[in-house]
């Protein structure tokens, strides 16, 4: 069985985000970046899958991002990922997401896969759509925040249970499919340290749009980020205080009258 | 976590893939797997045999040993990180696993032979059993030289007398053998001939017995061992007569690498705690970090750890370079152990009157930190050995 898992580097959750004076990005000194939470779901359904279905079973990550990037990768291979594919260019800065599923579409199409396995969202800018267009570009079905992956025996579908509001639904789905997997599904492994030796013997495929075939940026005409901006400050807070609460009342008034002017 | 305590640019300056990959591992590991669970294994005083079995599921035990012998094969740089993570969280789990590298699988996989490391590296390094070092004697501390126990040749087999103490992963279910340094005899210059042996838990006329009341690592496994005529094969002889002495000494230099790296850890977690408190503590209508007593109180706490940590990655450096480190591991363990005892007080002071209760992890951190400047050689001891190298006693 070929299983992709989709990786995305994103900042630690509890990094303080900064964004630079261009507005073009954050500002990544002293940041730390982590896999995306939601990918570290996927990467153990994976490899629990390929622990299950036995033979010459594959888990393939691929992650498109930076050069340092491969810290990420290095860690999915360390949990017990048999290889990777990082699509890094540097023509790609904020990709949209029909770019990047452009791009993850022609890799995996490369690759082969009977299972695609990814995170429900990335935790950065919380789209939550590459797994939706890879689906309908691969022309398969797709299962979203899946939190119980089960394979059939002879490995030909696959029930899953999604979380909605007041219950569980199941879905029956045929193979190839891909499942975007939200927290509860599994308990993603540590990288232990014999893995973490391993992984350094572990290929990854360090492809450019180019080697991809692609002559520009797939889907740069559609939408695209123009800037990002900091969230406006919060206004100062005044307390009126009086002696006598009319007496705050009534200058209370009179500010949101003369000063604030808003009534 | 704050960036100015984990930028991806600080801690990580220069180090490789394996080793980011690795600290990231194990400061996971420790968050969610220790974290919730160290306050009550202190309060119980429980060596816990599940969390060991977990860390040992991670190839914490074989940090060093080549894959031959089922080890990771990583460098000294890469089992300090992983000290130090787990001691950013607790002291009693780091204790376990530098004993279990560094005093544990160290003397048979540095000094002992091919056939004692097939019997028993494989096993030390899965985590299915700890071995522990039995240098300590009631009489004999700081003074090793002192030390009482025998061992002498009869038969084929060596008899054991004496008795050790303050003995690390010597007593739970998974201790399963201890290097035992013995007086085998006088050397032709009259002194003392010290070999070390090898004797499994569990030998006839070797008792281990689990010491309780400890003000610190109170989750971690500490034994009195007595010796009554315990029989081992004449083969459980680490090396050659008379090499144990400087085995020993080989192994404390490795030893005091994995001190200081709690004292590092053991300072970032206090260090944090203390961030994160007077961050959020209001006194006076303020944020009490903005006070510059206590502000400045935490730029020093921040310097000294920095400057802690580019000693002891340097001393390790120098090891895994093949180079003398002697001098440098003595100063990180004097340097690294003392920097934790200035940052857990102040931490603590920070904290004020919660500092001082059970519920507040600085309060187990303030008792850890007292070992480190006495354990694997006092402050006083490192002193003697800096200056000795650095020629103050020579004629």
């Amino acid at each position: 069985m070929k299983i992709i898992v989709l990786l995305k580097r994103v900042p630690d959750s509890e990094t303080k985000i900064l964004i630079n004076q261009e507005g073009t990005g954050i500002r990544e000194d002293g940041v730390k970046f982590i896999i995306n939470t939601y990918d570290e779901y996927a990467i153990e359904e994976g490899l629990l899958m390929k622990e299950k279905a036995g033979g010459d079973s594959k888990v393939t990550v691929v992650c498109m991002g930076s050069d340092e990037a491969t810290e990420v990768i290095r860690t999915a291979l360390a949990m017990g990922a048999d290889d990777a594919v990082h699509i890094a260019d540097a023509t790609l800065s904020n990709p949209g997401p029909f770019t990047t599923a452009s791009i993850m579409a022609k890799v995996i199409g490369d690759e082969g896969f009977d299972i695609i396995f990814c995170g429900k969202q990335a935790i950065d800018d919380d789209m939550a759509q590459v797994h939706c267009i890879l689906a309908e570009m691969l022309d398969i079905p797709q299962v979203s925040v899946a939190t119980a992956f089960e394979l059939s025996d002879d490995a030909a579908k696959a029930t899953v249970s999604r979380r909605i509001e007041g219950g569980d639904e199941k879905v029956e789905t045929s193979l190839p499919v891909i499942v975007s997997c939200d927290k509860g599904l599994n308990d993603p492994r540590y990288a232990s340290l014999p893995g973490i030796m391993k992984a350094k013997k572990k290929e990854i495929k360090k492809k450019s749009l180019a080697d991809l075939g692609f002559s520009e940026v797939p889907g740069g005409g559609r939408s695209r980020v123009l800037k990002w901006l900091p969230l406006p400050k919060g206004g100062e807070c005044r307390i009126v205080e009086a002696e006598e609460t009319p007496d705050a009342v009534r200058e209370l008034v009179r500010l949101l009258r003369e000063e604030a002017k808003v009534i | 976590m704050d960036t100015c305590q984990y930028g991806g640019g600080e801690i990580d300056f220069g180090l490789s893939e394996e080793q980011k990959v690795l600290r990231h591992s194990i400061r996971d590991f420790a968050e969610k797997e220790i974290r919730p669970r160290a306050q009550e294994l202190d309060e119980k005083e429980e060596f816990s045999i599940e969390l060991t079995k977990k860390m040992a599921g991670l190839g914490l035990f074989g940090i060093f040993v080549p894959e031959e012998y089922g080890g990771s094969g990583m460098g000294y740089l890469s089992y300090i990180i992983a000290v130090e993570e787990l001691a950013r969280i607790d002291g009693s789990q780091a204790a376990t696993v530098a004993a279990g590298n560094s005093l544990g699988t160290g003397p048979i996989y540095y000094y002992g032979g091919e056939d004692q490391k097939k019997e028993w590296l494989p096993r030390l390094c899965s985590g299915e059993i700890l071995a522990s070092f039995g240098l300590t004697e009631p009489d004999a501390g700081s003074d090793a030289g002192a030390s009482k126990t025998t061992a002498e040749l009869k038969a084929g087999e060596w008899v054991i007398n004496g008795s050790k103490i303050f003995i690390t992963n010597s007593t739970s279910e998974m201790a399963a053998v201890c290097t035992v340094q013995c007086i085998t005899g006088k050397r032709p210059d009259g002194k003392k001939e010290i070999s070390c042996i090898l004797v499994p838990n569990g030998t006839p006329g070797f008792e281990a017995k689990k010491m309780t009341g400890k003000m610190m690592w109170r989750a971690s496994d500490t034994g009195e061992l007595y010796f009554d005529n315990c029989r081992v094969p004449e083969e459980n002889l680490i090396g050659s007569r008379g090499e144990g002495f400087h085995q020993m000494l080989e192994t404390l230099d490795n030893g005091r690498l994995a001190i200081a790296a709690m004292g590092l850890g053991g300072a970032q977690g206090a260090f944090e705690l203390a961030l994160r408190y007077s961050r959020e503590r209001e006194q006076f209508g303020a944020k009490i970090c903005t006070f510059q007593a206590n502000a400045f109180k935490l730029a020093d706490m921040a310097t000294s750890i920095e400057a802690a940590r580019n000693l002891l990655y340097k001393a390790c450096r120098l090891k895994d370079a093949g180079q003398p480190f002697s001098k440098e591991a003595a100063m990180s363990k004097l340097y690294c152990s003392e920097t934790m005892g200035r940052v857990v007080d102040e931490a603590v002071q920070i904290f004020g009157g919660y500092g001082l209760m059970r519920e507040y992890d600085i309060e187990r951190f303030y008792r850890d930190y007292k070992l480190l400047t006495i354990g694997e050689g006092t402050s006083e001891v490192q002193r003697i050995v800096i200056s000795r190298l650095l020629g103050c006693y020579d004629e």
